[in-house]
C-alpha cells in the first residue's frame, strides 16, 4: 500500500522475530508437563492466569475506557459455574471450559444497564455487581454459605495428571484470548475502541457505534475473567465465596495493568510477568506488599499512566506486536534513503 | 405492626446512609470524581476517633472537634497532591488513583491496629442504647434519631451553602468551568481545596457516625464505599436532597429485606439499587426514542 510517497506496513522485522518467538515458546511450553516437577506446573499456570486477568482487564479499561472495580464478579462466577456444571454431571475439565461460555451468557444482559453508567459509576457500579453475585452464590446450598465448597470431582485424577491438564488448559486458555485479543485489536472491532479509548464523542461522530464496541469487549473481558477463575479453582481445588469474590483480584488487575501499560497489548502481559515477581518476591510480606501494591497503583496511575511498556514504546517507537500500522517514507523517494522516523497509526 | 417498625428502623438506617454518601455526592457534583477512597477516609477518622478515646480517655465529641482540622487537611492534600493531577489526566486515572489510595489506607489501618473490630459505643456512655418508644412497642434509639438529623442538618447545611455564600457560588462556578473561572479571579485550585476540605468533614462526621452506632474494622472502608455510592445513586448522583431520599430508600430496602431473610438485608439493597440503574436505563431509551421519531413528527405535523 503507498500513498503519496508513503507505505502504510503493519509487521516490521522485529515485530515478525517476536511473533515467530512467542509462537515457539508457547509450543515449546507444551512440553513441560514432561520436564519440570508439579510444583513449577502449579507456579507457571498462576502465571498464566495472571496474564488472562491483565490482558482481558486491559482490554476493558484501557482500550474500551472502562475502568471496572468488579471484575472479581465474572471471576468468582467462573469458579462458581464450574461447580455448578460438575456437580450436574459435567466432565470436570469441560465445566472449567464451558465456565466462561456460561459467564458471558450472564454478563450480556448486564452489560445493557452497566454501560449506560458513566466512568467512575461504572467502576463502582460493577463493585456493588460482584457484592450482588457473591451474596446470591451465597446462596446456593451447595456452596454452603461462606464454607464453601470443594471441586470433588477432581479426585477421579491422580496428582500428575491434574496438574499436567490443567497446566495445558491454561496455557492454551491464554494463548486463545491473547490470539483473540491481538485479531479483535486489529480488526475494525479493534479501531473502533482505540478510536473510543481515544475520543469517545469523536468516534461516536464518525459513526462508531460506540455501545456495541463497548459491549463486545465486556462480554470477552467477562469471559476472560471467569476462565481464569475456573482455571484457579481446578488448581486450588476449594471454593469459598469470599476468596473469589474478593475485591483483590481486580485490584491485582490494575496493579498489573498500570504497572506494565494501560492500554497497551505487550504493556499487560508484561506487567503481569512483574507482578507475578513481585507476589514471588515480596508476596509473603502480607500486609505491606498490599501496602505496596496499592502505592504503586497509585504513583504509577499519577505519575506514569502509561505504565512502564507504554512509556518504553513510545519513547523508543518499538512495537513488538503490531496492533496498530506504521506509516512510512516510501523507500522510492529520492529524498527518503533510509526508513525515517515513523509515525504510529 | 413489625413491619412498620421495620420500615421505621429503614429510614434511621436512611439517615446514616444519606450521611456517609453526603461527603462523595459533594465531590462528585463539584469534582465530578467519585473518590474510591471514601469509605476508607471515613474509617480512618473512626479509627482517629476511637484511638483519642482509648489512649487519651476523651469523649468522642471532644475527639471529633481534634480530628476535625486534621481531617481538613487532609482533604486540602489529598486534592493537591491526588485529585488535582488525575483530574488533569483524564476520567480514567482519579478512579485508578484513589482505588489505589484505598487500598494503601484500609491496609495502613490493619498494620496499625491489627484486625479487632472496635466500637466507640463504650465510650458514649448510655447513648449507645437509650431509646424513646413511640407507640406501643415501636422503640428509636436515641443516636439513631441523632445521626437522622445529623443528616438533614448536613446536607441542607451544604445546600445552602452552596447557594447562598461566596465561597459555594465559587465552587458551583469551578464545578462547571474550571478553566473559564480563571478568567473572574476565582482561584480554581483553591475553590477545590476549599471543597474537598468540607467534603472531608462532612466524612469525618460519617466516620464518627460509624463508629458509634456499630462496629468496624481496617477493611470496612470498602462497604461504606458501596452504600454511599448506592445512596447517590438511588438518589440521583450529584444531588445532595436526592442523596438523602436515596439513603432512606437504601435503608428502608434493607430493613425489609432483612425481615424476609436473614441473607436479605444486603441482597436487597443492592437490588433496589439495580432495579434503579435498569429503570434508569430504560427510561432513558423511551426518552431517546421520543426525541428522534416522536417529536421530529409531531415537529413535522
Amino acid at each position: 500500500m503507498s500513498v503519496a510517497g508513503f507505505s502504510v506496513e503493519r509487521w516490521t522485522r522485529p515485530s515478525i522475530a517476536v511473533a515467530v518467538s512467542s509462537a515457539m515458546l508457547l509450543c515449546g511450553m507444551t512440553f513441560l508437563p514432561f520436564i519440570v516437577g508439579p510444583a513449577i506446573l502449579d507456579r507457571m499456570t498462576t502465571l498464566f492466569i495472571y496474564v488472562i486477568l491483565a490482558a482481558t482487564w486491559n482490554a476493558l479499561a484501557g482500550y474500551g475506557g472502562l475502568v471496572s472495580i468488579g471484575q472479581q464478579a465474572f471471576f468468582g462466577l467462573g469458579a462458581y459455574a464450574t461447580i455448578r456444571l460438575s456437580d450436574y454431571g459435567v466432565n470436570v475439565y469441560l465445566a472449567v471450559l464451558a465456565a466462561p461460555l456460561v459467564v458471558a451468557l450472564v454478563s450480556f444482559p448486564l452489560s445493557f444497564p452497566m454501560l449506560r453508567l458513566k466512568a467512575s459509576e461504572f467502576a463502582v457500579g460493577m463493585w456493588v455487581m460482584a457484592e450482588l453475585f457473591h451474596l446470591l452464590v451465597n446462596l446456593d446450598p451447595l456452596v454452603q454459605g461462606e464454607t464453601g465448597t470443594s471441586l470433588i470431582a477432581l479426585n477421579a485424577y491422580d496428582v500428575g495428571q491434574r496438574n499436567a491438564l490443567t497446566f495445558w488448559i491454561a496455557l492454551a486458555t491464554m494463548a486463545i484470548v491473547l490470539i483473540a485479543l491481538f485479531m479483535l485489536l486489529r480488526s475494525a472491532t479493534g479501531a473502533a475502541l482505540q478510536a473510543i479509548r481515544d475520543n469517545e464523542e469523536a468516534a461516536s461522530s464518525i459513526g462508531v457505534r460506540v455501545t456495541t464496541v463497548k459491549r463486545i469487549v465486556f462480554v470477552f473481558a467477562a469471559a476472560g475473567a471467569a476462565i481464569a477463575g475456573s482455571l484457579w479453582l481446578a488448581s486450588a481445588i476449594s471454593f469459598q465465596p469470599k476468596t473469589y469474590f474478593s475485591v483483590q483480584w481486580t485490584s491485582y488487575m490494575i496493579f498489573m495493568v498500570l504497572v506494565g501499560g494501560l492500554g497497551s497489548f505487550e504493556g499487560a502481559i508484561v506487567g503481569a510477568v512483574i507482578f507475578y515477581a513481585m507476589e514471588a518476591a515480596f508476596g509473603s510480606a502480607g500486609v505491606w506488599y498490599m501496602i505496596g501494591l496499592g502505592a504503586a497503583a497509585l504513583l504509577f496511575s499519577l505519575f506514569m499512566p502509561r505504565g512502564l511498556y507504554g512509556t518504553f514504546g513510545s519513547r523508543t517507537g518499538v512495537q513488538l506486536l503490531p496492533v496498530g500500522y506504521w506509516l512510512r517514507a516510501a523507500p522510492s523517494e529520492p529524498a527518503a534513503g533510509r526508513l525515517s522516523k515513523t509515525a504510529e497509526a | 405492626m413489625i413491619w412498620i417498625g421495620q420500615i421505621f428502623q429503614g429510614m434511621l438506617l436512611g439517615g446514616y446512609y444519606a450521611l456517609i454518601a453526603c461527603g462523595l455526592s459533594f465531590m462528585f457534583s463539584v469534582m465530578g470524581v467519585i473518590n474510591l477512597a471514601h469509605g476508607s477516609f471515613a474509617v480512618l477518622a473512626a479509627f482517629a476517633l476511637w484511638a483519642i478515646a482509648e489512649y487519651a480517655g476523651l469523649s468522642p465529641f471532644l475527639g471529633w472537634l481534634i480530628i476535625l482540622p486534621g481531617m481538613a487537611l487532609l482533604g486540602v492534600d489529598f486534592q493537591r497532591l491526588i485529585l488535582d493531577r488525575s483530574t488533569r489526566a483524564g476520567f480514567l486515572i482519579p478512579v485508578l488513583s484513589t482505588f489505589g489510595l484505598s487500598i494503601c489506607i484500609d491496609n495502613s489501618l490493619f498494620e496499625r491496629f491489627g484486625a479487632d473490630t472496635r466500637s466507640l459505643a463504650p465510650y458514649i456512655g448510655d447513648l449507645s442504647y437509650d431509646s424513646w418508644e413511640l407507640a406501643d412497642g415501636v422503640f428509636v434509639g436515641k443516636l439513631a434519631v441523632y445521626i437522622f438529623l445529623a443528616a438533614i442538618v448536613l446536607l441542607g447545611g451544604l445546600q445552602l451553602f452552596l447557594s447562598r455564600t461566596h465561597l459555594g457560588r465559587s465552587i458551583r462556578a469551578t464545578a462547571v468551568d474550571r478553566d473559564t473561572v480563571g478568567l473572574l479571579g476565582i482561584d480554581a485550585s483553591r475553590v477545590n481545596s476549599c471543597a474537598a476540605a468540607i467534603a472531608m468533614v462532612t466524612v469525618s462526621i460519617a466516620g464518627a457516625a460509624l463508629a458509634m452506632r456499630a462496629t468496624f474494622d481496617p477493611y470496612a472502608g470498602a462497604p461504606q464505599l458501596l452504600f454511599a455510592f448506592e445512596a447517590a445513586v438511588i438518589g440521583g448522583t450529584g444531588s445532595l436532597w436526592g442523596t438523602l431520599v436515596g439513603g432512606l430508600a437504601l435503608g428502608v430496602a434493607q430493613s425489609v429485606g432483612a425481615q424476609i431473610n436473614p441473607q436479605g438485608f444486603l441482597i436487597a439493597g443492592h437490588a433496589v439499587f439495580l432495579v434503579v440503574l435498569i429503570a434508569r436505563a430504560s427510561f432513558d431509551r423511551v426518552f431517546d426514542a421520543w426525541r428522534a421519531v416522536i417529536l421530529p413528527k409531531a415537529r413535522a405535523s
